[in-house]
């Protein structure tokens, strides 16, 4: 497989003359932290970061995005009747990703992209991204993608991994994908055994470095009732403020809303990030409310991520150890330490 | 100081529990993550070696009191005792059902400024001591003064002793004088109406509506918020820049002259917005036109709802 | 493939007011592209989401049996916003239908047993669907009988009514109607509670699968009569309601434990519910 490497100095100039064939997106410092924007002209480019702010999700999976659309001119015969909006499936290129939030959409793919029905927008946005990996030299304490089936330099379903050399990048493509990506950048020299040898040598210092865990080894055996009835979850939920922190900024939730929005004559019919962690979740028409409780909302997120989902799909943990909920829940709720809670809870 | 409150909290949660003067105690544990600590509540005294106090304290305990029977031990500083009394008013709690510590506060340390300072290399551990602390990382150890990286509410605090208490965690610390407080606020006011828009656009520009700030307020206890009707719907749930304007705005108006400036909602945003921008003129405003400050009194009505003869507006005579 | 977020366009032929308080509907659809009937081809037992193009969706089990053609029917209660502007539309106007979407109740394992449906309230549609997909004389040999016990809590109330007669004379078919409470003199059938009624009327459950839809306090009471005359889990049926919203086991909402509401279910019997945490 094709195995480049690139000077960091003209690494901005090198994207950005390979946009004739992808839409790049690249990690950009916005204030206090990095969010992948799309690379134009006057973009910097800024792979000094741990890992960005807001998961690469939306690049496939629009916070906002229109399904539907219509008018609702009484005197047109198509008053009412929805219409698809159109979209773009322009290839892109998601460069910079870390190997947890790539093993992410792995993780939703598998809700929505199965046998029975498709997700047309998701999957063939998703289709249409190549993902463009760049290892973490230097794992956090809160990053824990190691005890979830992925790694710091995890290829998972990366198409081409990077390595951070210091002034280079080593570029080592997966897939077919990955190696035209490769090819199409200009520059950049055939990565020869010294710094191959540098690469895995970094790689396996990274694997090192993951101090955090996910207990989870436990939970495939233990029953659903028993976890579902653990005496902890009121205590565990205490703090909780129900907002939508943990939930938007997670790589692996996926719920979603359907609204639609009249403005002037157009109605809009919108699919927006919902979250589970919200008292309207499941508030049904009639006012009853399965999930009233906000032990039973906080309670429904970790069985849902640790052991629904598992027991499902067969397939590991709906998490991917990027650590952000971790770092950012504004009450410091942390799943490890409610996993360990799960993993460690008799079976009655 | 605020080190030593740490044993003090335990103390009294204890006592408070074993001799059952309060069925539950509310505080904080040490959080998993430097600068963090988590909301708990305990109701076994033997549990009370849980409870932590620090200068990382930001999130207002204030918010699990409402819509509550139980009888509560709560530890509070100025402006989340300030939050009490405004719960009070607003019938969300009866002063009986509660057993204030009170906690005399030096202030909090703002996280985000501290990442800043050590240039967001990863933080590992911050520990403080004397007002001084110690921030740890990959390679790094460095200490700073806790008064160059107070949270921007607690750096113009003029309310740093609890309003209302049961009891003392400790002396009563001297208040803070000759401040500006509201600098921010009347740099704003000074700009010209392009420019004020403007200003606001790109502050909430990278709101992804989560509503922390909402969540994280003890102000907004409403069982359906005005952003949740859906008969009539006032406000669309997508992430257009109308909506989202539509709902800090009306949210500030919601809190006018009942916000006590705790800075939870700054604190809570995973996105750094500097939600405070929003409230901070209405307290202004209350200040000047009411002379107005929130909660300092539980006998003291609040402006939005009383009516005087003398009222300066003309077009209520 | 048909996406499927995109309703089917479909126009309202007729619209019947069911009940005394005027809240609950019966709407009479007509696919405005024919060959849309054909890609909606269902079961009972199995829902689809009305959709109001600026008001939004919601998930109806479908009423209407497929041995009835040409048209697609619904009872939809009047609750919020959605079923709020449906109750006020008039016969010609235009709307969507998505799916069909769900699974169905047992119609394989129900060959060749005793069919006892049970249903309160407003609860009743699908198990119209059911019921006269049943009578249908291609699909009536392939059952041995048939008991229904439907109950309201008036008169008023009840759905389908002059079906209900006809029904009541038929001998194919044994029908138990009942109200909770009555002031009317002229009123022939049961007064009690569906429960009440399900222990005085059903006496076995030999060879006999037990269909139960209806408000959760109905199920409740209903659960215990069934166990006692012998119904194990795994021969009582019940359809499920939750909040939805794409219906097609994306959006995460109706989960219930690991399965969605509205793509393992609505349906599922007791014994797979048993296994289910109790969150519904």
């Amino acid at each position: 497989m094709t195995y480049k490497v690139f000077g960091k100095k003209d690494w901005a100039e090198t994207l950005k003359a390979v946009r004739a064939s992808y839409r790049v997106f690249v990690p950009v410092r916005e204030g206090d932290f990095h969010n992948f924007r799309p690379l134009e002209d006057e973009t910097i480019p800024n792979f000094d970061f741990f890992n960005t702010r807001l998961s690469p999700k939306s690049i496939v999976y629009p916070q906002s995005e229109r399904m539907f659309e219509c008018l609702t001119d009484p005197e047109s015969p198509e008053k009412g009747v929805l219409k698809e909006s159109a979209k773009d499936y322009t290839l892109q290129a998601i460069v910079g990703v870390r190997p947890c939030d790539a093993q992410a959409f792995q993780i939703v793919k598998r809700n929505f992209d199965n046998p029975e029905y498709s997700d047309p927008w998701w999957v063939r946005r998703f289709e249409s991204t190549i993902l463009i990996g760049l290892g973490c030299n230097a794992p956090c304490p809160t990053c824990f993608c190691s005890s979830v089936g992925g790694g710091p330099f995890d290829e998972g379903r990366l198409d081409v991994l990077l390595y951070d050399l210091g002034d280079k990048y080593a570029a080592r493509g997966l897939t077919e994908r990955g190696g035209e990506f490769i090819s199409k950048l200009q520059g950049g020299n055939p990565a020869d055994g010294k710094v191959m040898k540098e690469a895995s040598a970094l790689a396996a210092a990274a694997n090192e470095k993951i101090t955090s865990r996910l207990p989870s080894d436990k939970l495939g055996q233990k029953s659903v009732t028993a976890l579902f009835n653990a005496p902890f979850w009121e205590e565990a939920a205490f703090s909780c403020i129900n907002c939508g922190t943990c939930t938007f900024l997670c790589p692996t939730c996926w719920c979603f809303d359907i609204q639609d929005e009249v403005c002037g004559k157009q109605v809009d019919r919108i699919r927006n990030w919902d979250t589970c962690m919200s008292s309207l979740f499941t508030l049904e028409g009639s006012g009853h409310n399965p999930r009233e409780k906000k032990f039973q909302r906080v309670r429904q997120r970790f069985m849902h991520k640790l052991k629904y989902y598992p027991d499902k799909f067969k397939n590991g943990v709906q998490c991917s150890g990027c650590g952000r909920c971790v770092r950012y829940c504004p009450v410091n709720i942390d799943i490890r330490q409610v996993a360990g809670l799960m993993n460690e809870c008799e079976e009655k | 100081m605020m080190q030593e409150y740490t044993g003090k909290i335990r103390e009294a949660a204890k006592r408070l529990l074993k001799d059952g003067k309060v069925d539950v105690f509310i505080g904080y544990r040490k959080g998993t993550v430097p600068m963090m600590n988590e909301p708990v509540s305990i109701s076994d005294p033997e549990k009370a070696g849980l409870l932590h106090w620090d200068s990382s304290c930001g999130l207002n305990l204030c918010n699990y009191l409402t819509k509550r029977t139980d009888r509560i031990g709560i530890i509070a500083n100025g402006c989340n005792s300030r939050n009490i009394v405004t719960h009070i008013i607003e019938n969300q709690v009866k002063r009986e059902q509660l057993y204030i510590l009170g906690i005399p506060c030096t202030g909090m340390i703002d996280p985000r400024a501290v990442k800043r300072a050590v240039k967001f290399r990863e933080i590992h551990d911050v520990a403080e001591r004397d007002g001084r602390f110690t921030v740890k990382g990959e390679g790094f150890e460095e200490t700073f003064e806790k008064k160059d990286f107070l949270q921007k509410n607690c750096a113009t605090c003029l309310h740093r002793n609890p309003v209302i208490y049961d009891e003392l965690a400790g002396a009563l610390a001297p208040e803070q004088e000759g401040l500006d407080t509201f600098r921010d606020v009347k740099k704003i006011e000074a700009m010209g109406s392009d420019d004020k828009w403007g200003f606001f656009n790109r502050l909430i520009s990278s709101c992804i509506r989560c509503y922390a700030c909402r969540n994280a307020c003890p102000l907004c206890y409403c069982s359906t918020c005005f952003v949740d009707e859906a008969q009539p719907q006032w406000v669309g749930k997508s992430t257009d820049p109308t909506d989202t304007m539509t709902f800090h705005i009306l949210r500030a108006f919601h809190c006018a002259g009942r916000c006590t400036d705790c800075g939870a909602c700054e604190r809570a945003c995973p996105m750094g917005i500097n939600v405070r921008q929003f409230t901070k003129k209405l307290n202004k405003d209350a200040l000047e036109l009411f002379a107005w400050e929130a909660g300092l009194n539980e006998g003291q009505r609040p402006p939005m709802d009383v009516y005087k003869t003398d009222d300066y507006n003309d077009f209520i005579k | 493939m048909r996406n499927p977020y995109l309703p089917y366009p479909v126009r309202i032929d007729e619209i019947i007011t069911e009940t005394e308080d005027k809240n609950l509907k019966t709407f009479k659809f007509v696919f405005m592209n024919p060959e849309d009937e054909k890609g909606f081809s269902y079961t009972p037992g199995q829902f689809a989401e009305l959709s109001i193009a600026g008001k939004g969706e919601i998930p109806i089990g479908i009423a209407s049996s497929p041995t009835e053609k040409g048209f697609v029917k619904f009872t939809v209660n009047k609750v919020g916003a959605v079923t709020g502007h449906l109750h006020y539309m008039s016969a010609g106007d235009t709307m969507g239908i998505r799916g069909p979407l769900g699974n169905w109740y047992p119609w394989e394992e129900m060959e060749g047993k005793n069919v006892v449906i049970i249903g309160g309230g407003f609860a009743f549609t699908t198990l119209r669907s059911s019921i006269i997909y049943m009578l249908h004389p291609d699909n009536r040999p392939r059952f041995r009988d048939i008991t229904v016990v439907y109950g309201a809590r008036t008169p008023g109330m009840l759905l389908y009514k002059d079906e209900l007669a006809a029904w009541e004379k038929r001998d194919d078919i044994k029908m138990h109607i009942t109200v909770d409470g009555t002031s009317d003199p002229e009123w022939k059938y049961n007064i009690g509670f569906v429960p009440a009624v399900t222990e005085k009327k059903i006496t076995s459950a030999e060879n006999a699968i037990a269909i139960v839809c209806g408000p959760p306090v109905m199920i409740r009471f209903t659960q215990p009569v069934l166990e006692k005359l012998g119904f194990p889990p795994e021969r009582i049926i019940l359809s499920l309601e939750m909040r939805m919203k794409c219906g097609i086991g994306k959006c995460g909402r109706c989960n219930i434990g690991e399965k969605y509401v509205c793509k393992d279910g609505p349906v599922f019997s007791l014994a797979q519910l048993k296994q289910l945490p109790p969150e519904y």
